[in-house]
């Protein structure tokens, strides 16, 4: 989604280095915003809204990305620590409070984190304020000493003079925190850089191993009350009466408020409170989609398919191209769940004259005006804690679970935390659309491909958002991505889109549209490369003259992998290649099918390039588990309707991959002195057409249909 | 009124004896260390040694555990194959949102407790219960090994 959406960035420095007096006596400077990070640490020096030097030593880099594990809570710092100079192992991360000081001018504009920003957006402004904060560093050093600045060096957080003397730091905070900011600042070139780049280990594991890590779910205070609620069964039927006499009857339960999109139950825990909600009797009114079903969507869908669309790219004329040989295929996909391994969850505590919340979430910023519009209060009376996040793929950027627990706690006076059962979180829409794609190629006698005419049929994420508007001549570019923008070389190409609303509220899943598009586009090209004769490595080189990015990391994927040389007997291989949020992938996946029609998938070989690289262990980490997010989807993944109901509730029907499926998996990167490119995402659209197009290689089967599900068996 | 040994010292809780586990722990017992993930035994989140074996305390109510020894993520580094575990996980860098990684751990803890060289499919089986969505499970089995090994020249 950020490259559908990236207006000019707004000078972060300048904006964000505004000296205010602080109010524990002395100077810091910050941003002229409340900040309740900064209220409890008077003696601080702080040159701008995204670090603070303490007199311990200490370098605190307030993060204005929240970490759900693709490691920004490392990699942030690590910005910060290069232009500084610091010892990274004398750096702390700390979430960014609610504050527009660390909007992300790549969405939207607000405080959000997704699209495989975090690092695009903050390359520059969290270098410079590192490198403001060391002159300013440099300058309190040379005042104590009596020395020129020149003669002064930077290194592992200490300032050193020629002579041999240093201090630390910390101990030049205080003077630091009295000189004027630099009007501008001189970043290192990467030649310089000893940081970024290098395989670092991340600053938030310890936490993470005994247990001691705060997730939103973990918060727990006296009088907090904890609440479930039973949402509608089936899609947008409404509450029409209920009975919780039995409800409140269930030791522990405090409070039943009915609630636009459901009915709570406030208790003493979750267990009470889970408790009271099977205890209560409400009727609904399913009218709206009780007769909702998937195959009648895919029919839908199909149909939809058949007939022109909306134009999303048009080029040459297909309708001229005499073809030798014509092929045609259609591919769908269906609803998809996140499936955050932490279910949704928010903490919100509503007073007479201010709230906190306490949430795991992907936007502090959204949150913050959603707690103002629900409560009347201002912005600066509403402060949002932001947690560690067990999960986030896109689910914790959307809206539900804040606005009911701050609902909630309105209207009952107490602190709340709402919890979603894993049942309330597959059942809770937000979904990744299914989607539909049908293909017409048109090849000459030799193979080569003349023609391609593209057909989708999907509903409109950029509307459901309420974020994004589809374009002027109809076309949602989300649900084309990858497609209408496909870097392939082809002199007849028209991509078309047809929007289909069934009603169901869907959201961003990681990687978007390439998610699906990715999976369609990839196998047809196998397709007709094997129509036509043709390799499907060389037959997508020779399509890629012009995108040398994309050519060079199919060749080193290949090439590592060992594409064209012999596998061990009964093992094949897939290709795949995609490009998204700046970056590119390809990926070899080699798997082979049993007798029974088991599938195992035995490796993949992925090739990322991603522009200059900042942590290069978080890169493999992220195009690693992007894998295993796409193979999951490709292998299980559904969310199907049947009378307007979610057939899947829990991860018994809804599996995700597990150890004994889990692939080797090789990640190679290359070298690059481009703009950082994005990878939280890039890693999981090429993981479903490698393993497919394996497939039809070992089988003679072409999956058109996700899930994979039992199709390889009898 | 339910007793138990929980990390080492004697627990007396008073909730219905239908009361999972997990949700004595987290919301009786405030050790938040644990975690829910599906309710259902079916992710691997919520596990905790009862009586040194691995169980899922989501589905474990609170009535199995009378006199029993219960141990969280928060007291495993006690024990020699928990503090193996957690050495390796911090070498190989293990998590990455790490929710469900006091369940890995408390798996991994288990099953080196009772098997000290694990093979690959003893991992497999071990550990096949334990979802981690973020795709961690490379580095999971790196680490079990690393931790066998350091068990093993430490025995």
């Amino acid at each position: 989604m950020g490259d559908h959406f990236t207006p000019a960035r707004r000078d972060f420095l300048k904006a964000s280095m505004v000296a205010m007096a602080s109010a524990g006596g002395g100077l810091a400077l910050g941003i002229a915003l409340p900040r309740p990070a900064e209220a409890a640490t008077a003696a601080a020096f702080t040159p701008n809204a995204f670090l603070r030097i303490t007199p311990d030593n200490r370098v605190t880099v307030i993060c204005p990305a929240t970490e759900m594990g693709q490691g920004v809570y490392t990699a942030l710092p690590m910005l910060v620590a290069e232009e500084l100079d610091a010892d990274l192992a004398l750096v702390r991360y700390e979430p960014a409070p609610a504050d527009p000081a660390y909007n992300n001018p790549m969405i939207f504009g607000i405080q959000v984190t997704g699209g495989s920003t975090s690092v695009r957006t903050f390359w520059k402004p969290l270098r410079e304020a590192g490198a403001a904060a060391r002159e300013m560093l440099v300058g309190a050093a040379a005042k104590v000493w009596k020395v020129a600045a020149s003669e002064c060096r930077t290194e592992k957080s200490r300032v050193v003079h020629v002579s041999g003397k240093s201090l630390s730091y910390g101990e030049l905070a205080d003077v630091a925190a009295g000189l004027p900011l630099p009007t501008s600042v001189v970043l290192k070139t990467p030649a310089q850089f000893k940081l970024l780049g290098k395989p670092t280990k991340r600053l938030d594991t310890a936490p993470k191993l005994d247990g001691s890590a705060r997730y939103g779910i973990d918060v727990h205070f006296d009088g907090l009350l904890t609440a479930v609620i039973a949402h509608p069964p089936v899609l947008g039927a409404t509450m029409v009466a209920f009975d919780d006499t039995a409800a409140k009857a269930v030791p522990g339960v405090k409070q039943v408020i009915a609630l636009p999109s459901g009915v709570a139950v406030l208790a003493e825990g979750y267990w009470a409170a889970q408790k009271g909600r099977g205890a209560l009797k409400i009727k609904w009114d399913e009218s709206a989609h009780a007769g909702l079903s998937s195959p009648a969507i895919s029919k839908v869908l199909a149909e939809a398919v058949s007939k022109p669309g909306k134009v999303a790219r048009d080029q040459g004329d297909v309708a001229a191209v005499k073809a030798a040989k014509t092929l045609e295929a259609s591919y769908e996909v269906p609803y998809l769940a996140h499936a955050c391994m932490e279910p949704l969850n928010c903490t919100a505590w509503v007073k007479a004259d201010s709230a906190e919340l306490w949430v795991g979430t992907q936007s502090p910023g959204a949150v913050q005006q959603m707690v103002k519009t629900v409560t009347g209060l201002e912005l600066d009376r509403i402060k949002v804690n932001t947690e560690f996040l067990g999960g986030g793929f896109g689910r914790r950027f959307a809206p539900d679970f804040a606005n009911d627990a701050t609902l909630l706690s309105k209207l009952s006076g107490q602190p709340v935390k709402l919890v979603y059962s894993r049942e309330d979180d597959m059942q809770g829409r937000y979904y990744r659309p299914a989607s539909l794609t049908r293909f017409s190629a048109g090849l000459d006698a030799s193979g080569r491909l003349l023609a391609l005419t593209v057909r989708n049929a999907s509903p409109s994420v950029m509307e459901a958002t309420g974020l994004m508007k589809i374009s002027d001549s109809g076309v949602d570019f989300i649900a084309v991505e990858g497609i209408a923008d496909m870097p392939y070389a082809i002199p007849n190409l028209r991509v078309e889109y047809a929007r289909h609303e069934p009603g169901v509220q869907l959201w961003f899943w990681r990687s978007v549209g390439h998610s699906q598009n990715a999976f369609f586009l990839e196998s047809f090209i196998d397709e007709i490369a094997l129509a036509g004769g043709k390799d499907p490595y060389e037959f997508r080189r020779t399509l890629l003259t012009a995108s040398p990015r994309h050519k060079t990391v199919l060749e080193l994927a290949a090439t590592k992998a060992g594409w064209g040389r012999p596998l061990p007997k009964g093992v094949h291989r897939g290709i795949a290649l995609a490009d998204c949020f700046g970056s590119y992938v390809a990926q070899v996946a080699e798997i082979s099918v049993s007798k029974k029609g088991e599938l195992k998938i035995h490796r993949v070989v992925a090739a990322v390039d991603c522009g200059m690289t900042v942590n290069p262990q978080t890169i493999q980490r992220q195009i690693e588990g992007a894998i295993v997010m796409g193979l999951s989807a490709f292998l299980e993944g559904k969310i199907t309707y049947k009378n307007g109901r979610v057939e899947q509730s829990n991860f018994h029907d809804y599996p995700l991959l597990r150890m004994a499926q889990m692939p080797k998996v090789e990640v190679h990167i290359v070298p690059s002195a481009e703009a950082p490119g994005g990878i939280g995402e890039p890693g999981l659209p090429p993981a479903a057409p490698a393993v497919a197009n394996a497939i039809f290689a070992a089988t003679g089967k072409r999956i058109r249909t996700l899930p994979l599900g039992d199709q390889l068996k009898g | 009124m339910v007793s138990f040994t929980l990390n080492g010292k004697p627990a007396q809780v008073d909730v219905p004896d239908d009361t999972p586990l997990l949700w004595v722990l987290r919301d009786t017992l405030g050790l938040t260390g644990t975690k829910f993930g599906c309710g259902k035994a079916l992710c691997g989140a919520c596990t905790v040694h009862v009586d040194g074996a691995a169980v899922r305390s989501c589905s474990t109510p609170l009535s199995a555990v009378a006199n029993a020894q219960v141990t969280t993520i928060e007291a495993i580094a006690a024990t020699p194959a928990g503090k193996a575990v957690q050495q390796a996980w911090s070498a190989h860098d293990v998590p990455q949102c790490g929710y469900c990684q006091s369940g890995q751990i408390m798996s991994a803890a288990a099953l080196l407790a009772k098997n000290a060289k694990p093979k690959d499919a003893d991992i497999d089986s071990a550990m096949s219960g334990n979802l981690c969505r973020c795709g961690t499970y490379n580095q999971i089995r790196a680490a079990i090994k690393d931790a066998a090994q350091s068990l093993e020249k430490g025995a």
